[in-house]
């Protein structure tokens, strides 16, 4: 017999029930609810009369839509403030942990799952949102959900899902000076493309994954959806149980003790067979800059606008036409001459406490270009409060940054914070579709420390010419 | 959920790869708290003139015809909410982003898969502004020369939709006793994964 995958195991332990070929009724260990995806599940369990039935397994938090430049400011947006009190009276009404806008528990959650220690190895996790894939960083099995399934587990504490087939990158070489695990993700994404893992689990392992710490980890698996996968995953080790230990919602004591031992058991066995492998060497890569209106229109920073005339794929080359309209790029142009509006370091992608730190060594003693606005948001209030208590805030606002409350911000434009027609953004989020920002706003996706120097010289720029 | 068993409908084509999300229905739309009346919002930053489903006779077309990976990118459900709403009950495209394409069956929109000559074939049929026939009992797209392009589906999508099946309801009526029975397994194999109600009180109260 062969071994099994590290996603095979998991799913296993949460079959409740099997269905025909590769379906199942899957036990859902967590549910991350927040404002967009969840009022008409909530509504459905109204309509048709039924209980929530495990609240104990639900945290809720307002992330999308809330302003995060509010302390003192009223909250402008009537449509976004009804939101985010529609979650407010449903967390109340049945009986789930909500974490308010103005507390120090908020954030994206994303990045609130794991820090109160919620997210755990080996578990099922869903949320109403693509961008659940991050937690698979802690070795569970995270994934996004519809509206509709948000309100099968809200009843039944259980999803009819497919088990997916798996892919297993092996991330090998270390990272270079100035190549962070984002360049890693936007590089991976450009080669096998936005379509390339769908239909798959995707494991990261090799060497490169025992140095990254959980939050580059994190970042890892969050983009995963992006190469078109609903699910990534590490196996967990000593640098997962040292990031959990002490969390508020992690096991304590003897409990701890038995959970770790279950942990340290959670990996592909050594003769599991993947249905796909590939392996990517990490070692050669140079900082990624997107120019399209695709993740996987990325290429390194050194490079130039691709010329669709010179493509042999039709299609592809139409998509990239429309894509370099839209961004009122020209072929040829080199990507270090883009100049930019705006900068955006955020996001549950890239609003980590590591993520700030990252950006501001680059900032340091520097100064945003003249033109340029540029916004820091940390992604959750405890993160905000990390990184002032080790003063990261100063920096971020003697270079001309504004430092923004928690919240999804400028990665998705339905709160306060969005890009004006033309602009264009150096923007550590995940999506460069059109419209991502704000209606005609032009993404360009990299990492902190990139966005970081683009914010300095007001264009896209290589940030090894800083450190 | 509404019923899907066959429908004979213009197509209306929109070619193009990598449709995502925020195409289909534009974040700022997601603030609205309501799952009715949602196709003014479709497409709304390519809606317009020359917008094929803007553009007679395709604008009441029921079937949409499009490329690669269509609706990749973000959970929203408002996706099929908004094109259920403009009439679409059928999406035809080369693939589908995934969370697209699950959260279809929730609303009675049935998205088919084709590649290859098969679907040079129903773009042509699109184009040509010729109906074709979408018949899920028999899983075969129709087109008018006489061409039937069989297509594959779960069989569960395929009954839930012909049927219009409450997939929460079912899975109370069908399998409450054991779930209840796998939470006690689970409390037994993994006792850590289960909550204690005053550790999330304490961490909502840190939190206010």
């Amino acid at each position: 017999m062969t071994g099994k995958t590290l996603y095979d195991k998991i799913w296993e332990q949460h079959v409740v029930a099997p269905f025909e070929g590769r379906d199942c009724l899957l036990y859902v260990d967590r549910h991350l609810v927040q404002e967009v995806s969840s009022p008409q599940a909530f509504a459905s369990l109204d309509q048709n009369d039924r209980p929530l039935r495990r609240p104990d397994l639900h945290i809720a938090v307002a992330d999308h839509a809330v302003p995060t430049r509010r302390r003192g400011h009223p909250f402008a947006d009537g449509l976004a403030r009804q939101q985010v009190d529609r979650l407010r009276e449903n967390a109340e009404k049945f009986g789930i942990a909500y974490m308010p806008m103005n507390g120090d528990r908020h954030g994206i959650v994303h990045v609130i799952g794991p820090e109160t220690g919620f997210t755990l190895p080996g578990c099922t996790l869903v949320c109403g949102d693509s961008h659940t894939s991050t937690h698979g960083a802690f070795g569970c099995i995270a994934f996004g959900i519809g509206a509709s399934e948000c309100a099968s587990v809200f009843a039944t504490q259980t999803i009819r899902q497919t088990r997916q087939k798996t892919m297993r990158v092996n991330l090998e070489g270390g990272l270079p000076a100035g190549v962070t695990v984002k360049d890693v993700i936007l590089a991976l994404i450009a080669e096998i493309g936005t379509g390339g893992g769908v239909g798959y689990a995707i494991e990261y392992a090799g060497s490169t994954i025992a140095g990254l710490s959980m939050e580059a980890r994190m970042t890892l698996c969050n983009m995963t959806i992006e190469a078109g996968s609903r699910v990534g995953m590490v196996a967990p080790d000593e640098v997962t149980f040292a990031y959990l230990e002490g969390r508020p919602l992690a096991p304590e004591g003897e409990m701890w003790d038995r959970a770790v031992a279950a942990w340290s058991n959670l990996r592909s066995d050594e003769d599991a067979v993947f249905d796909r492998e590939i392996t990517f060497d990490t070692s050669v890569l140079e900082p990624q800059v997107s120019w399209g209106t695709t993740p996987e229109q990325t290429g390194a920073i050194t490079g130039v606008v691709p010329n669709p005339e010179q493509m042999t794929d039709r299609g592809r080359a139409a998509r990239i036409r429309k894509s370099l309209d839209y961004m009122d790029l020209t072929p040829g142009t080199r990507l270090n001459e883009i100049t930019i509006d705006r900068v955006f370091i955020g996001s549950c992608t890239n609003g980590r406490l590591e993520d700030l730190r990252a950006a501001a060594r680059v900032l340091e003693g520097r100064r945003v270009a003249g033109s340029v606005k540029a916004i820091a948001v940390p992604g959750s209030a405890a993160v905000r409060l990390a990184a002032e208590a080790e003063g990261l805030h100063e920096i971020f606002l003697a270079a001309g940054f504004e430092w923004r409350d928690s919240g999804c911000s400028m990665c998705v434009a339905m709160n306060d914070d969005r890009l004006e027609e033309g602009e264009r953004c150096a923007s550590t989020s995940n999506r460069n579709f059109e419209g991502r920002q704000g209606k005609g706003g032009r993404t360009h996706l990299m990492s902190p420390q990139m966005a970081a120097a683009a914010a300095v010289t007001g264009r896209l720029s290589d940030v090894r010419e800083l450190l | 959920m509404d019923k899907f068993t066959s429908l004979t409908s213009l197509a209306a084509p929109l070619l193009e790869n990598a449709i995502d999300t925020d195409i289909i229905f534009p974040a700022r739309f997601l603030l609205l708290l309501d799952r009715e009346g949602l196709g003014k919002h479709a497409f709304n930053e390519w809606r317009g003139p020359g917008f094929v489903l803007d553009t007679p006779p395709y604008d009441k077309a029921q079937i949409l015809v499009t490329g690669e990976n269509f609706g990749t990118g973000s959970s929203r459900e408002q996706a099929v909410w908004t094109l259920a709403d403009l009439g679409i009950r059928c999406v035809i495209a080369r693939s589908f982003g995934e969370i697209f394409y699950s959260n279809c069956f929730k609303n009675g929109v049935l998205p088919i898969r084709l590649t290859g000559t098969e679907m040079e074939a129903v773009e042509s049929a699109a184009e040509a502004q010729t109906p074709l026939t979408v018949d899920l009992e028999s899983k075969t797209v129709s087109l008018p020369d006489g061409q039937v392009i069989p297509f594959d589906i779960a069989d569960h999508h395929r009954r839930a939709l012909l049927a219009g099946l409450d997939e929460v309801g079912m899975i109370l009526a069908d399998h409450s006793q054991t779930i209840a029975e796998f939470e006690e397994r689970r409390r037994t194999a993994t006792p850590w994964l289960d909550l204690s109600q005053d550790k999330l009180d304490a961490l909502a109260e840190d939190g206010a």
